[in-house]
């Protein structure tokens, strides 16, 4: 999983490892704007702060002369419509005298199994733009991640991405600097688009996006903080304090299954179903892992149930190391402890180890609400028609 | 034959004293694996009786190869010690080391798979974040269930561990030679490619089920590799059609990013090399013994 970051949280730990950065302050509304202008005192720029490309084009990014223009920026850009998504926040900046832009980016190169410095002197444009139009004006080189990059090999990095050479040594020392961001904040992404040279003459990261490996949360205590709450899914929220993998989808049919392959494949064989059944869809995705106790069934069972958009629940559990009388428990335990709460039909589809365990302590319970498939394809096709004849009603 | 893994595999389990690592001990003991140590440096010099068998514990990997003439590692070791683990097990040249520890940074897995390709690549590393490998009727290293079905003639390779168990209960009448879990992260020691070429290899592997998922582009270059060095027959499933842009789908590497990753590119790819791609486990089954009869 990864946790992107907001251009201010990322200029924020570029700034924490000595990258320089024109980096000023975040405003929720404009009168908020202003007073940060006015402490930065000249031209400002107005940022929107959206996870997403292209705000520019948008609109998202206003130039202030004062720090009343400055309000007026903000006022115009605080929820603004931003493909899709909603500004909350805008980032003040100090104004900066741009003489050259550049690019420059550490990432992981999942192909390559390695790690990749990009980096071009032609910056300010879409990276993925460049890498089309003018591959050869883009750079491209490998990682040793039992090396990293000291400034002689920053200096050949820039060098070969044909950095003017009064640039070369400060922003070699910068991406050194940034090298320290990539691996000691355990990223898979570092990028500045621009890295620009200002009339100073310095060079300075204007923008800056980063994202995360939250696989690394146990030596990263931070992380947890910079996740946005606001743009969290309720339940997948929810279902993030109980320790559940779970991904909020567009349908009706709930689905829990252990393993995350075979959860996939089972979106997939209810999405198949479904276009024989009114075109229901999977509603989420739901990982109950190996082990699934009683109480893990419980917790996926209320979340998704809790989900209005929610007709029928497909169950789908091949028994690896879980063993399904376990599974079979934890259906009837959860069902108890929902009590009236469950209303909605659940079809289940056991097998593999202690199977025939597992269908018995379910044909004994006889929940009205649950249907025991042989198959996963039956089981697939048995809660989208469910899931069908409810919505219909 | 089988592939990585046979009946005379000598195996040692790093992190064995630990809750996962005697459970699935436990198992791969249960299911005819011969176990030969663990590794903890804490308490090397110990033993642990496992149903009877006295297993000794050992301070190195170094240390157990030497002992024992272990030549297989499978490491059960917590996610912030992986890294270390992986290291000492590729610094102590130890043929195979499979890595079942799920949520290792990938910062970690990079560095051990840069680390391990420095030294010559000296040690085949499965996963991390996989099921391991079974070669039925051999040996079992990792966690995949023995009693599903036994020694046959069908090669799996596979992303996913529940996946994996699906396909050989359905192909079970027929048996496997091997089925590998290659495991779901974004770096991962040993790919498709690797194990295609292996069953290639393989006298006893007849065909060969493979099976994919969205995020990366591993199954694109598979299909490459297939339609230039493979001529058993490959019968293909990749899961995720229906996950959306940009939501990781619980396995780290399974998330489709603009139009990269997507499951629909992968058939695609796999189709045009001549590989025929189930849209179901159970079709895929089907196009298996359709192959085999």
């Amino acid at each position: 999983m990864l946790v992107d970051l907001f251009e201010y949280q990322a200029k924020q730990l570029f700034a924490a490892h000595g990258v320089p950065v024109g980096l000023g302050e975040v405003a929720d509304t404009p009168e908020q704007a202003q007073a940060i202008a006015e402490r930065i005192g000249g031209v400002t720029v107005v940022k929107a702060q959206v996870k997403m490309g292209g705000r520019g084009k948008a609109g998202g990014v206003k130039v202030a002369k004062t720090p009343a223009d400055a309000a007026v920026a903000a006022e115009a850009i605080l929820g603004m419509d931003i493909k899709g998504l909603t500004v909350h926040r805008v980032l003040v900046d100090p104004g900066a005298q741009i003489e050259s832009e550049y690019y420059f980016s550490y990432l992981l190169d999942r192909s390559n199994r390695t790690f990749l410095a990009m980096a071009s002197a032609e910056g300010g444009m879409e990276i993925e733009q460049l890498a089309v139009e003018r591959p050869e004006a883009l750079a491209k080189v490998p990682v040793d991640a039992t090396r990293g990059v000291d400034l002689e090999t920053a200096k050949a990095i820039l060098t070969e991405a044909r950095f003017p050479v009064e640039v070369l040594d400060q922003t070699a020392d910068l991406i050194v600097k940034l090298w320290d961001v990539f691996v000691q904040q355990d990223a898979t992404l570092v990028e500045i688009n621009p890295l620009a040279r200002v009339a100073s003459g310095d060079v300075l990261a204007l923008d800056g996006k980063v994202s995360l490996d939250e696989n690394a949360n146990f030596r990263q205590p931070g992380n947890e903080d910079l996740v946005d709450q606001d743009a969290a899914d309720p339940l997948e929220a929810r279902a993030k304090e109980k320790h559940l993998n779970y991904v909020k989808l567009d349908g009706e049919v709930g689905i829990i299954g252990n393993g995350a392959g075979l959860v996939m494949s089972t979106l997939d064989v209810v999405a198949y179903a479904g276009e024989k059944h009114s075109h229901v869809k999977p509603a989420n995705f739901l990982d109950i892992g190996g082990g699934a106790s009683a109480e893990v069934m419980a917790n996926g069972l209320e979340i998704i149930l809790s989900d209005p958009a929610v007709k029928s629940v497909f169950v789908n559990v091949f028994g690896g190391i879980t063993s399904c009388d376990a599974v079979a428990n934890g259906i009837v335990a959860a069902l108890g402890m929902l009590g009236e709460a469950a209303t909605k039909p659940l079809v289940v589809r056991l097998d593999g180890n202690n199977v025939q365990e597992g269908r018995a302590i379910l044909n004994k319970a006889a929940h009205p609400l649950v249907t025991l498939a042989e198959t996963m394809d039956d089981g697939a096709d048995k809660a989208a028609e469910l899931a069908a004849t409810a919505a219909g009603n | 034959m089988s592939i990585f893994l046979n009946a005379d595999s000598k195996v040692i389990v790093q992190g064995m004293t630990g809750s996962e690592g005697m459970k699935h001990t436990q198992r791969m003991l249960a299911s005819g694996t011969r176990i030969v140590g663990g590794v903890n440096p804490r308490k090397a010099g110990e033993s642990v009786d496992i149903d009877g068998t006295d297993i000794a514990v050992f301070g190195s990997v170094a240390d157990a190869m030497g002992k024992t003439g272990a030549d297989v590692s499978v490491l059960f070791v917590p996610p912030p010690f992986a890294k270390d683990a992986m290291i000492e097990a590729i610094d102590a040249e130890i043929p195979l080391a499979v890595v079942i520890t799920e949520g290792v940074p990938v910062h970690d897995s990079t560095f051990a798979w840069a680390y391990n390709v420095a030294k010559g690549q000296r040690t085949r590393i499965i996963g991390p974040n996989c099921p391991g490998l079974i070669s039925p009727g051999k040996s079992n290293a990792g966690i995949i269930p023995a009693n599903i079905t036994g020694p046959g003639k069908i090669g799996l390779v596979s992303k996913s561990g529940t996946l994996t168990y699906q396909m050989m209960y359905e192909l079970r009448d027929i048996g496997f030679s091997s089925a590998v879990g290659i495991g779901g992260d974004p770096v991962i020691g040993t790919t498709h490619i690797d194990c295609l070429q292996a069953f290639e290899d393989d006298p006893d592997t007849a065909a060969i089920v493979m099976i994919g998922e969205i995020g990366g582009d591993a199954e694109e270059r598979a299909a490459a590799y297939i339609a230039e060095h493979i001529s058993k027959p490959v019968v293909g499933y990749v899961a995720g059609f229906t996950a959306p842009e940009g939501k990781t789908m619980g396995h780290a590497g399974a998330i489709v990013s603009g139009s990269s990753g997507t499951a629909q590119a992968k058939k695609e790819a796999l189709e045009a090399a001549g590989v025929k791609v189930g849209k179901t486990p159970s079709e895929t089954a089907r196009l298996m013994r359709e192959l085999l009869s």
